[in-house]
């Protein structure tokens, strides 16, 4: 085992040096080295094994022995508008799509934005007048604690998204990064990377997508930060349904300026096993997040969500709102933290984790916490797990409903109150399918 | 604030010692120690074995350091003294042969042990740094079959009930502080309530460490057999000392069919200075097994003192229609640290498990809620029930709330609630116009807020906590 990894390891450092090699000339030198420093720390941190208490329910031995090897430059998968078309989110009118981590400008749509707004990949960006934003937050002294994952994403920085927006730009329509996994002569490992610069009183709204083409294994590592400005609004969704064959371990963290808002809402449907590790900042006077979410999980499938919301400056304000629904031999973690420091008074900070178990066989390790240092705050938090109440199925069946019908019912009920707060219809009728589709294959059994 | 800070700043009245002569060993952990203990105390073969098995898995084992939210300097096992005892006649006839230095120590802690003195319907065993040096009330429980004696005279009267149950819910192995305990363990209390038998009185241990050297490693092992019922009560404090103090405790609890145990402890070990100097350490193992269909465990604890707490009462809940309770009051001030809750383990059907958990920090204090609720596959129709409020006085303290909640069976039902707050603003100006002053009020509003743990007190532990927790937070609330 331990030489399977250390085996692993080394296949990533053959890759990484062909890589920084291959970049020595067009890229700046400063990512060169970041990459070279995320790379170092891989190789002295590893994979995290579940010895870490943040990694306790989660074992990551599939992704380490899955002999994964992180795309070429130019490696490329024939995929047409038409074999993208099912993906698309048609509310957005400007789009980045990336097929297995490759930029697709064919595919993609950067005009019909506001002036000033910047929506490109890196590639474009750092050969343009957009470097110095790029430089500017992802040469930042990065935290020395960062995991095996995210320093292997560093470590493979290449290909990304950058969204920046302008003082009091204002983005009516949605833009859409869509990542896709699609069949490859390797079993990819993908290295996608988003960066969010939201400046003083803008407003938009992302949609991150995650997809894949057909049933086939991947292995997505994905970071996306987002920077909310001084009274700027940041919506984001992101909705991962990877095929069920797929890893997808995901990084989201936000930054809040004063009175900056971030809504985030995540769905996640597919891979096998599945992370997402979430951190907001709220570091600056009255921000407010929202971070909500859905899992929805069946046989076979693993999915974890660590979050962190920290609470560093007074007036400031998070909710968070996480439901699962899990299904037959299926797991999901839940592990959200709020901390609040010293001098962060007037803190109002609520959670809450709700799970549905349908199956026996189903397993749920949740653990709501709470770190809190200051004493004029509001702070609660809640975590249930159970199952449909026998009553209101009772009182279903007793109007003539199907038991199979009115348990999906029940079910889409408990899911309803998050798919109502979603904004974007397409986004919702996707959700309103899985669900669907999910019982569906439920009645006919 | 200046009116209250005076309140809050009263001594700790139980920190006197007393000059009693003692029988010590040397300091220093070595088999050769735990052989002289067992020596000492006139052991059977099998309880050395026992000790002898823990210190071997202890040797191997790690202090917990790293997971709890508690921070302290390594402890050195060797300087600790072992085995402290006052030097007195081997066997005592009556309560009139112990030493009346000693009468006199618990009677000034509001424990009087002679026989004209006795707390009416509480039977008391009080125990001295290492030792048990009287119990009240044996003759009258023994007419009802119930055993209550010190661990010591357990092992001689009693070796088949200490074979059949010692070290079955907190293995040797267990964990570091529970191996140590196991190694080196030099007395605690024995209780055993036969079938169908309800106690007729409370049981109550009376722990007392008077050493500065010394550290305090008791046992505590109750049975409760087919249908009987009874409910014990722990109290214990310490003189003011400026060195930590050791005290590692482990409590087993078992539960036969139908039986119910309910065990109360009121801690007010002396918790050091304001600057944190000085103090017990309080690395305590508590675990009950509810092994009997319908058998019902319940932890009660209000903890006040100890530099630190470390201690999850726990059940576990083996038997078809078990329930397992824990309430707790955790009250931290000054630099004290608490890393306290539960575990409730659902192994049988239809189990229920309550949890409420009140903490309340004030000075520069920090207390944390760590629980475990975890529901195995064949728990089917489990159901679990947590709430863990906390209430923090003052801006330079800590309340954390770390609930871990492993659900594997799609019957059970699990809820948590937790909440943090401060005492209301609304809720204090109500009673400060009503015509109460500042300090009645706070502690108004904080006995309701542990009212629901209060009343799972029996009567006279119940009055004791509240006067408790009022005195403890007196000064520190503005």
């Amino acid at each position: 085992m331990m030489a399977q990894a250390t085996k692993e390891k080394s296949s990533y450092r053959a890759a990484f040096d062909a890589m920084q090699a291959e970049d020595a000339r067009c890229l700046p030198a400063w990512l060169l080295r970041l990459r070279e420093t995320a790379m170092e720390r891989f190789e002295q941190v590893g994979f995290p094994t579940t010895d870490v208490e943040d990694w306790k329910y989660t074992n990551t031995g599939a992704i380490t022995k899955g002999a994964f090897a992180p795309v070429e430059a130019g490696a490329r998968v024939e995929l047409g508008a038409a074999d993208v078309a099912a993906f698309l989110a048609p509310e957005a009118s400007s789009r980045l799509v990336f097929v297995n981590g490759v930029y697709r400008a064919e595919l993609s749509a950067t005009e019909n934005l506001p002036e000033g707004v910047v929506v490109a990949d890196f590639a474009t960006a750092f050969a343009g007048e957009h470097e110095s934003i790029l430089r500017a937050y992802l040469a930042r002294p990065s935290d020395p604690e960062v995991d095996g994952f995210n320093a292997l994403n560093a470590a493979f920085l290449r290909e990304g998204a950058l969204v920046y927006l302008p003082r009091g730009a204002q983005v009516s329509a949605p833009i859409q990064l869509l990542f896709l996994s699609a069949p490859a002569t390797q079993t990819a490992a993908v290295f996608p990377r988003v960066l969010v610069v939201a400046e003083r009183e803008s407003a938009a709204t992302i949609i991150e997508s995650y997809a894949s083409t057909d049933e086939s294994r991947s292995f997505t590592n994905a970071v996306v930060e987002v920077f909310v400005g001084e009274n700027a609004r940041v919506t984001h969704y992101k909705v991962q349904r990877e095929s069920e064959a797929a890893f997808h371990i995901a990084k989201t963290n936000a930054e809040l300026e004063r009175s900056g808002v971030y809504d985030l809402t995540t769905i996640t449907l597919g891979a096998q096993l599945s992370r997402h590790g979430i951190g907001v900042k709220l570091a600056h006077e009255g921000a407010e997040c929202w971070v909500d979410g859905l899992y929805l999980v069946g046989t076979g499938q693993h999915a974890d969500t660590h979050s962190l919301i920290d609470h560093s400056s007074p007036h400031c304000t998070s909710h968070q709102l996480y439901k699962g629904i899990l299904d037959g031999k299926s797991r999901a973690v839940f592990n959200g933290k709020v901390f609040v420091h010293k001098d962060a008074q007037k803190t109002d900070a609520q959670q809450s984790n709700k799970n549905l178990l349908l199956s026996n066989e189903a397993r749920i390790d949740t653990k709501p916490q709470l770190e809190i240092y200051a004493d004029d705050v509001k702070c609660a938090h809640g975590a249930t797990v159970g199952q449909l109440e026998e009553e209101e199925l009772f009182y279903l069946v007793s109007r003539g409903l199907h038991t199979d019908l009115a348990r999906n019912l029940l079910t889409y009920g408990f899911a309803e109150e998050l798919v109502e707060k979603i904004k974007i219809e397409s986004i919702k009728r996707q959700l309103d399918e899985a669900i669907l589709n999910r019982l569906h294959a439920r009645l006919e059994v | 604030m200046s009116s209250i800070e005076l309140l809050t700043n009263k001594e700790y009245k139980y920190g006197f010692v007393t000059d009693i002569e003692s029988d010590m060993i040397p300091r220093g952990l070595s088999e050769e120690t735990i052989r002289l203990i067992s020596e000492k105390k006139n052991e059977p073969e099998f309880m050395l074995d026992f000790r002898l098995k823990a210190y071997r898995n202890w040797l191997k084992m790690e202090e917990p350091q790293r997971w709890p939210n508690i921070t302290y300097p390594k402890v050195d096992y060797q300087d600790i003294i072992y085995y402290s005892a006052p030097k007195q006649k081997p066997t005592l006839a009556s309560m009139d042969e112990v030493d009346p230095e000693l009468i006199k120590t618990f009677e000034k802690l509001g424990i009087p042990l002679t026989e004209q003195k006795q707390l009416a319907n509480v039977a008391v065993d009080a125990v001295f740094d290492s030792v048990s040096v009287a119990t009240t009330y044996k003759e009258k429980l023994k007419k009802h079959g119930v055993i209550f004696c010190s661990f010591s005279e357990a092992v001689h009267e009693y070796p088949e009930l200490i074979k059949k149950y010692l070290g079955t819910v907190v293995p040797t192995n267990d964990n570091y502080f529970a191996a140590l305990n196991s190694a080196v363990f030099t007395d605690g209390s024995f209780v055993f309530i036969p079938k169908g038998v309800r106690c007729p009185m409370e049981l109550s241990t009376y722990f007392r460490i008077n050493n500065s050297e010394s550290g305090q490693f008791e046992r505590t092992l109750i049975i409760a057999e087919e249908n009987s019922h009874v409910s014990y009560l722990e109290g214990c404090t310490a003189p003011k000392f400026d060195k930590n103090q050791l005290h590692a405790a482990v409590v087993e609890l078992v539960a036969l069919d139908d039986a119910e145990i309910k065990y109360s402890t009121v801690q007010n070990w002396y918790a050091g200075d304001e600057e944190g100097k000085g103090g017990i350490y309080n690395f305590v193992t508590k675990r009950g097994a509810c092994r009997g269909r319908n058998s019902k465990i319940s932890w009660t604890q209000v903890e006040t003192g100890s530099a630190i707490t470390w201690k999850y009462p726990s059940c576990i809940l083996q038997g078809d229609n078990s329930i397992g309770e824990f309430y707790s009051v955790a009250l931290t001030n000054h630099a004290q640290q608490a890393d306290t809750g539960t575990k409730m383990i659902h192994i049988g059907k239809n189990t229920r498990s309550n949890i409420v958990s009140k903490g309340i920090s004030a000075g520069k204090s920090n207390n944390s809620y760590r629980g475990l609720v975890k529901v195995l596959a064949g728990a089917e129709g489990a159901r679990n029930y947590t709430q863990c409020d906390s209430l923090l006085i003052g801006d330079k303290c800590g309340a954390n709330t770390f609930p871990y909640i492993e659900v594997s069976n799609n019957t059970a039902k699990v809820e948590h609630e937790a909440t943090t707050s401060r005492i209301s603003e609304e809720q204090l100006f109500y009673l400060r116009q009503r015509g109460i002053s500042q300090e009645d009020a706070v502690s108004l509003i904080i006995n309701g807020f542990c009212k629901d743990v209060f009343r799972e007190l029996p009567m006279e532990f119940a009055v004791e906590a509240q006067r408790l927790l009022g005195m403890k937070l007196e000064g520190s609330v503005g």
